[in-house]
């Protein structure tokens, strides 16, 4: 009589699903980047468009990668927080300000404060492209070797700061969240 | 004032649902009869308290009370009338309350119609209901209370989203809930049975007629929907494999199958257990789908606005529904054996095929609904399901439906003399096949292997749907109505399946850039854009275009699509203008505006987009004559219904 | 301050579908690469509005990813370098169509075994049932012989 148990079974190992499916959030996209070397770009700066600004540089350094926009709203939200971890000067963060114009871009950085130590003008998403960007504001851990470590899509605060980019800068190995890629 | 009574009515339909629910199966239990009746009064209780809930939450909508949160978020001074009311079921809060409701007065509808049946099963039928209506109820109250104030109050509330003004979106929720709930009705006949340990005939027979309503509220319901999405969205899509539209789907396939087990069910006494357990994965397909609506667990444009308490309260329900009946099931429905024979070629054997076919074509969206969420839960990372998967799979299962339908309406029950049919067979399939020839060849001169396929099913299943009518009309015979009712029912299908065959072979489409005096051509129709202007409508302001459309220099019509922008919600909207005929519908919607009078636009050619709405016309009407078929409105014999009540009696 | 953010969220899903996409830049010369253009453009997900392809979203990155995908096309790619570079990308999650892989078996297999294990049962029933005898009917009506 095993098989009047089979409908009751199936439903159990689909609810299990559903209950699981309850934590995890469906439009969180990860990254094929990470482990992998971070996409080489070289932009015109947005600070002084007469100069540009290449990741190359920064090899050897652990860097972050932050792609805004004026467009976009919850990069207004995160910028108090990037001014706090700028001036704790722990890692340079080179901004991309993506599908943007040129004006608006540097009154945001004039108005609200810097804190990219450089930051590439991207009109047209090219490097959101190669990137896998598909809503800002996201943000790059990028380590010595030229490797992407890990992603966060969303408004970094102080708490995502504290516990999912620290320990992985400092290697403390004390990170709460395991995945590559994060969303808030 | 009245905000508070409507909350407070539904607390008290609330008590009366568990009220209803312990006496109606407590009563049943221990034989009491007054606990019975009052089943049967908590009943009618309920079905006063939800309505007049439902009605103090319309009123605030109807007073713009904007001191409602719900209201407030969901209505505007400037929305008309109508959509004020339609704005009750416009979000989350409001919909769930007109689900309750709906099931509410699907229970009274049991507690009247019940002559048939004895009154110990109607009870455990009732109670079973109740304890349905008890937990949409609870959850209403405790997660998603459309009542709850906003304070301070507001002058001007946020409108109702401008895809929801549409009097086809305002009837689809009520009609596609009618369906999904009605569903709770088979189910809790099909749990009454199991906790009675008794399904016979008269129990199919009875069960039938609600499984067919819920059938037809949901083939209307589905086709509106997907009306819906053809001309309000304006981009010509019908149907999109989205995990809410396949949370509708699937329980359609599972009611369609569970019809025709009935029908073996009612005349053979078969397939007691198989019913039984589609009633209930029919309901509880419903109520996945509902999971799936108000979870989050899945992206879907159709979802509300979604919150983990609220998935974690359905889901818990979900286990005690579900999970309670199939364990009933496992429990009980050893027992329900019949010994009864039939031929390897018969229309039992015809009709089990279907209910495996339909079932298989339900499982497997519900795979493919469900697979980006297993494959993330067991950290595999995240893929996507969508049309191409879905087209490809869902054939697979109904290309055989089709031929098997096709042969299988002649079959007769026991034993098929289909040797007397091969002729007739051979016949129709030569004229199905010579008609797709002529339409692939001569209409369209375009030749695809899928698409003489689908036509040569379409056309076959017409014919045979006509065949039987045809010969018992020439042959002066009396027709019974579940007889045509289950002829023009599979005629509707043979034309749902033409239209689609026809729509995705020979649809075109074209997006340009469009200014004042430029002719295109578009399936043999010249489209002469010739110039914009401003209008206004009650609460937006619309660019609206005038296209002329010609056929060999003659004109046609004119079409006047329009880009709206509503007044409070500022996203832009697309009025397509469409011009339909039952062959082919040409549609123009308008994109952007790129400058000097030039839009980009959008023109389509659909022939036979119109067969695929009607097909599903023709099945619900199809269904609605079955039902009325005598046979379900008989009373039975009174030596019948003892016999019932005292093996039933026995039983319990 | 939750609420009203998931709010915007559906909101924002329900903008995409509003604001479905015309593909505003002009054809190919070629309609052959015209049809793979459109048949590309319609298999793969916009991961901002996801619940709409490529070809009917109005987003912006919708926009780039379709002139991305036309510039590639014109520069003679084939449609497998091109899907592999949107997956190198965003992953399997662009492709509507799941690739066939380990983890993904189950939906290329799974409805051809499920269905033949259907039909494997009815057979099985239906050879069971054959070989009882066909009892009278346990109903007496004799309205309809069908239906």
């Amino acid at each position: 009589m095993w098989r009047y148990l089979v409908p009751v079974l199936i439903f159990g190992a689909i609810a299990a699903v559903l209950a699981g499916g309850l934590h995890l959030k469906p439009g969180c996209i990860p990254s094929p980047l990470i482990g992998k070397p971070a996409p080489v770009f070289t932009l015109v700066k947005v600070e002084d468009p007469t100069q540009q600004i290449s990741n190359r540089d920064f090899i050897g350094h652990k860097y972050l990668i932050n792609v805004w926009g004026t467009w976009c709203i919850a990069c207004r939200q995160e910028h108090e927080a990037l001014l706090q971890i700028a001036k704790q000067a722990v890692i340079p963060i080179i901004g991309i300000d993506t599908k943007d114009d040129m004006p608006s871009a540097q009154r945001w950085l004039s108005q609200l404060g810097n804190p990219y130590v450089a930051t590439g003008f991207d009109p047209d998403g090219r490097t959101g492209i190669d990137y896998g960007v598909y809503g800002a504001p996201e943000t790059f851990l990028v380590d010595e070797h030229g490797t992407v470590i890990y992603k966060y899509v969303g408004e970094i605060t102080d708490t995502v700061w504290r516990d999912s980019f620290l320990p992985r800068i400092n290697n403390t190995g004390n990170i709460k969240d395991r995945e590559g890629t994060t969303c808030s | 004032m009245s905000v508070e009574l409507g909350h407070f009515a539904l607390i008290l339909a609330f008590a009366l649902a568990i009220t209803q629910a312990f006496f109606g199966l407590a009563g049943a239990a221990t034989r009491r009869e007054h606990w019975m009746m009052a089943a049967r009064s908590a009943v009618a209780g309920q079905l006063v308290f939800v309505l007049f809930s439902f009605g103090c939450l319309t009123a605030a909508f109807l007073r713009n009370d904007f001191s409602v949160l719900y209201v407030a978020e969901n209505s505007n001074t400037e929305l008309p009338t109508f959509y004020r009311i339609a704005a009750v079921w416009g979000a989350h809060e409001g919909s769930l309350l007109l689900w309750l409701s709906i099931l509410v007065v699907w229970s009274a509808a049991v507690s009247v119609f019940n002559r048939a049946m004895n009154p110990a099963f109607i009870s455990k039928v009732l109670g079973v209901l109740g304890l349905v209506s008890g937990g949409f109820a609870l959850f209403i109250i405790a997660t998603s209370n459309p009542f709850e104030r906003l304070i301070p109050s507001v002058v001007q509330g946020r409108d109702l989203n401008p895809l929801l003004q549409d009097p086809a979106l305002a009837a689809h929720p009520p009609m596609l809930y009618t369906g999904y709930v009605g569903l709770a009705v088979p189910f809790a006949c099909a749990v009454a049975a199991l906790i009675e340990g008794k399904l016979d005939a008269t129990w199919a027979r009875w069960t039938k007629p609600w499984a067919m309503v819920s059938w037809i509220f949901l083939t209307c319901g589905i086709a509106l929907g997907s009306f819906w999405a053809y001309y309000e969205l304006g981009w010509g899509g019908w149907w999109f494999w989205d995990p809410v539209e396949n949370a509708s789907f699937m329980p359609w396939l599972m009611s369609t199958a569970l019809i025709h087990s009935l029908s073996v069910t009612e005349k053979r006494g078969l397939f007691k257990s198989w019913t039984a357990l589609l009633a209930i994965f029919a309901f509880s397909l419903s109520l996945l789908g509902t999971f799936l609506v108000r979870s989050g667990v899945l992206v879907s444009v159709h979802a509300f606005a979604s919150d983990p308490s609220r998935g974690l309260f359905i889901l818990v329900f979900l286990l005690a529904c579900i999970g309670g009946a199939l364990t009933l099931f496992a429990w009980r429905a050893p027992a329900l054996k019949s010994s009864a024979g039939f031929h390897v070629i018969s229309r039992e054997s015809f009709l089990l095929m279907n209910n495996v076919l339909l079932v298989g074509a339900a499982t497997i969206v519900l795979l493919g609904t469900l697979s980006p969420l297993i494959i993330d839960f067991l950290g595999l990372g995240k893929i996507s399901v969508g049309t191409p998967w879905f087209d490809r799979f869902f054939l697979f299962p109904m290309l055989p439906m089709l031929l098997l339908l096709a042969v299988g309406m002649h079959a007769n029950w026991k034993q098929a003399q289909l040797a007397k049919m091969r002729k007739p067979l051979l016949m129709m399939s030569g004229i199905a096949l010579a008609f797709a020839l002529l339409i692939t060849l001569v209409v369209y001169s375009h030749v695809s292997i899928l698409n003489i396929v689908g036509e040569t099913m379409g056309a076959l299943i017409i014919l045979s749907s006509l065949y039987e009518p045809f010969t018992r009309w020439r042959a002066k015979h009396h027709l019974p109505r579940a007889m045509w009712g289950m002829c023009l029912a599979h005629l509707g299908l043979g034309v749902f399946v033409l239209g689609v065959t026809t729509v995705r072979s020979y649809e075109i489409q074209k997006d340009l850039s469009l200014g004042s005096g430029k002719i295109v051509e578009v399936g043999g129709y010249d489209f002469n854009w010739t110039n914009t202007r401003q209008v206004r409508g009650p609460n937006y302001d619309a660019t609206e275009a005038e296209v002329h459309i010609l056929r060999d220099g003659r004109e046609i019509t004119v079409l006047h699509p329009q880009k709206r922008i509503y007044h409070t919600q500022t996203n832009p909207m697309t009025e397509a203008g469409i011009d339909s005929h039952l062959n082919r519908d040409l549609m123009v919607s308008m994109g952007d505006d790129l400058g000097n009078g030039m839009w980009s636009v959008r023109l389509q050619y659909r022939p036979l987009i119109r067969f695929i709405w009607l097909g599903a016309l023709i099945m619900a009407i199809g269904g609605l004559i079955a039902v009325l078929d005598r046979r379900y409105r008989v009373k039975v014999p009174a030596t019948e219904l003892a016999a019932n009540a005292s093996t039933a009696a026995a039983r319990s | 301050m939750f609420m009203s953010l998931i709010r915007i969220l559906l909101l924002s899903f329900l903008l995409c579908r509003a604001a479905w996409a015309i593909d505003s830049a002009p054809a190919f010369d070629d309609p052959q690469l015209q049809a793979r253009y459109e048949n590309l453009t319609q298999q793969l997900r916009c991961p901002q509005c996801q619940n709409d392809s490529i070809a009917d979203s109005n987003a912006p990155l919708a926009v780039d990813l379709r002139r991305e995908l036309r510039d590639q096309i014109a520069s003679g790619k084939s449609d497998a370098e091109v899907l592999k570079f949107l997956t190198d990308r965003y992953g399997a999650f662009i492709l509507f169509k799941p690739p066939f892989e380990a983890r993904t078996m189950f939906l290329w297999l799974g409805p051809g075994i499920l269905l033949l294990g259907g039909l494997a049962i009815a057979v099985r029933i239906i050879l069971q049932r054959a070989k009882l005898p066909i009892e009278p009917d346990s109903n007496q009506e004799t309205e309809s012989e069908h239906a």
